[in-house]
């Protein structure tokens, strides 16, 4: 103990402790307070842009939320216009087949028609004829017959009967 | 940048050759003193006589084939206040002299060195006179503010930090991320702030004292360093500069102490009044004596033993070369050193490492916040 404190030197004590104050001020002065303070600086920065990053993750992800209900809109609405469409198109069709179909009918009642008062006019026409017909063959006979009485009856007779009036 | 560098070439270089000079004009014969040392107790002198502060720096020494002994280093001032006020001269004025026998007359005065300290003589005596426990009669010991090799140490080692550290804060002014030598540093720094200054203080005060504790891990981490070198400073192992560093710590933590800590040291809440006295005397004397005590002594101890130690094993090649021959003796003491200069390697992080550990806690308990009971 005694060597110890024979050792211990007050004038280096007291110029040890000069020294080290003056190099504590001056260390945090140019040194530590600089360094400090940059290092604060850039950690509060690294953080900043990590949640800075982390913020346009999630805005990302709800754009795309969006997008894809968007998506899903434009789906659905294309979906129902060709519904839609496809609807009207079936209408028109079967629109269209019973506007033909009852043309047709109307045509075809129309050509009956037709038909039915060609044929009346046909059978008018033929009924003329055979009349005509008749009255020269009825000539002719009378004609040839008249010559002949008995067969100028048969004649008449066998004429009307293969004759068939409808 | 390579101007810089050439800038910097160029100062070395002078220095160097200033150094140079200076051992050479230093290199003067001195046949007074023996300087052998070959026997233990030799060995041992020489060791206590190296741990111990020195008003020259020298490197080595050596007897020629005259017998003269030769010194090389330099000499450094020498500061005392004696009692004609401050005076000034260069160590060399002593002749390497550590016995009082080279009187330095300055000032009307008779100054002596003494096992490394300056005594003044009383006046007219020309010659130290000595009681039977070998301390001077006639003399009185001075008040040395010498430049001695340790606060040289201190000067260069402040320099050298303040230099590295101010330039790593400089590089911050163009970029985020240092680099070179700055990037080394760095790392460095954010662990004494978040290992020691911010676990130990808390999150919300740890900021005001981060410079005294950076400064203090610094400077106690390189002069550790510095003293495992062969120009054998011994700056952490003297009494004196530890004390300066725990006085430091001693100043902060009582100026810094809140109203929570001098009620905890003076009047101890939860325990019977009869008692509190006792234990303020018991805390008090913790606070202001045992907390430096202890930290003073850990630092000056376990630097001096490591000086000691490698200084013995070094040692060992002299003092068992009759034993074990010359080779076997300097191969025992080079494996023997060569460890123990390896963990002193450790020792010196470690140190500075639990001084500035110690002094973070000590400040976060005088600055805690405690939650009532």
């Amino acid at each position: 103990m005694e060597t110890l404190l024979n050792d211990f030197s007050p004038g280096l004590f007291l110029v040890s402790s000069i020294l080290l104050i003056a190099l504590i001020l001056l260390m945090v002065k140019f040194a530590w307070k600089p360094i400090l303070d940059a290092l604060q600086e850039r950690e509060e920065g690294i953080q900043n842009a990590l949640d800075s990053a982390a913020q346009a993750k999630k805005d990302m992800e709800s754009l795309t939320a969006n997008n894809d209900q968007l998506l899903k809109e434009a789906r659905a609405e294309r979906e129902a216009m060709l519904k839609e469409a496809r609807e009207l198109k079936e209408k028109m069709i079967s629109d269209a087949k019973e506007l033909a179909k009852s043309e047709g009918d109307k045509m075809l009642q129309q050509a009956q028609e037709a038909i039915e008062s060609e044929k009346k006019a046909a059978v008018a026409d033929i009924k003329k004829q055979v009349a005509t017909l008749s009255v020269a063959i009825a000539e002719k006979v009378i004609k040839s017959e008249l010559s002949n009485g008995d067969k100028q009856q048969k004649l008449v007779s066998d004429a009307l009967g293969d004759m068939k009036l409808n | 940048m390579k101007n810089k560098a050439t800038k910097y070439r160029h100062i070395f270089a002078i220095l160097v050759l200033a150094f140079l000079t200076t051992f050479v004009s230093y290199a003067n014969t001195d046949p007074q003193e023996g300087g052998i040392v070959d026997t233990k107790s030799e060995v041992e002198a020489y060791i206590l006589h190296h741990i111990k502060d020195s008003h020259d720096f020298s490197l080595f020494s050596y007897s020629d084939s005259e017998g003269e002994r030769h010194h090389f280093g330099f000499p450094l001032p020498v500061i005392v206040k004696t009692s004609q006020g401050i005076v000034t001269f260069m160590s060399s004025a002593f002749h390497h002299d550590d016995n009082g026998h080279v009187l330095v007359e300055k000032e009307g005065l008779n100054l002596v060195k003494l096992h490394g300290k300056i005594y003044e003589l009383s006046q007219g005596a020309q010659e130290v006179a000595f009681d039977e426990a070998h301390h001077p009669i006639n003399a009185t010991q001075t008040l040395d503010l010498s430049i001695t090799k340790s606060v040289m140490g201190i000067l260069m080692i402040g320099l050298l930090l303040l230099l590295a550290f101010s330039s790593l804060a400089r590089q911050y002014r163009t970029k985020q991320v240092p680099t070179g030598f700055g990037r080394v540093l760095e790392p460095l720094v954010i662990y004494v702030r978040d290992e020691i200054a911010r676990p130990n203080i808390g999150e919300k005060k740890y900021r005001k004292f981060t410079g005294y504790l950076l400064t203090v891990f610094f400077f106690i981490w390189s002069l550790n360093l510095v003293g495992l070198t062969p120009l054998g400073f011994n700056v952490t192992g003297q009494l004196a500069v530890t004390a300066a560093l725990a006085v430091l710590t001693l100043v902060i933590y009582t100026a810094s102490g809140n109203k929570d800590y001098w009620l905890h040291i003076l009047w101890m809440p939860g325990v019977p009044y009869l008692l509190r006295p006792v234990l303020a005397i018991i805390e008090l004397a913790g606070a202001l004596v045992i907390k430096p005590f202890s930290l003073l002594v850990r630092l000056f101890a376990n630097i001096s033993a490591g000086h000691i130690v490698v200084m013995s094993l070094i040692a060992i090649m002299f003092t068992l070369r009759e034993t074990l021959g010359v080779v076997g003796a300097t191969s025992l003491s080079f494996v023997l050193s060569f460890f123990i200069t390896l963990i002193e390697v450790l020792v010196a992080f470690l140190q500075a490492y639990i001084f500035t550990m110690l002094s973070a806690l000590f400040i976060g308990m005088a600055v805690a916040e405690h939650d009532h009971h």
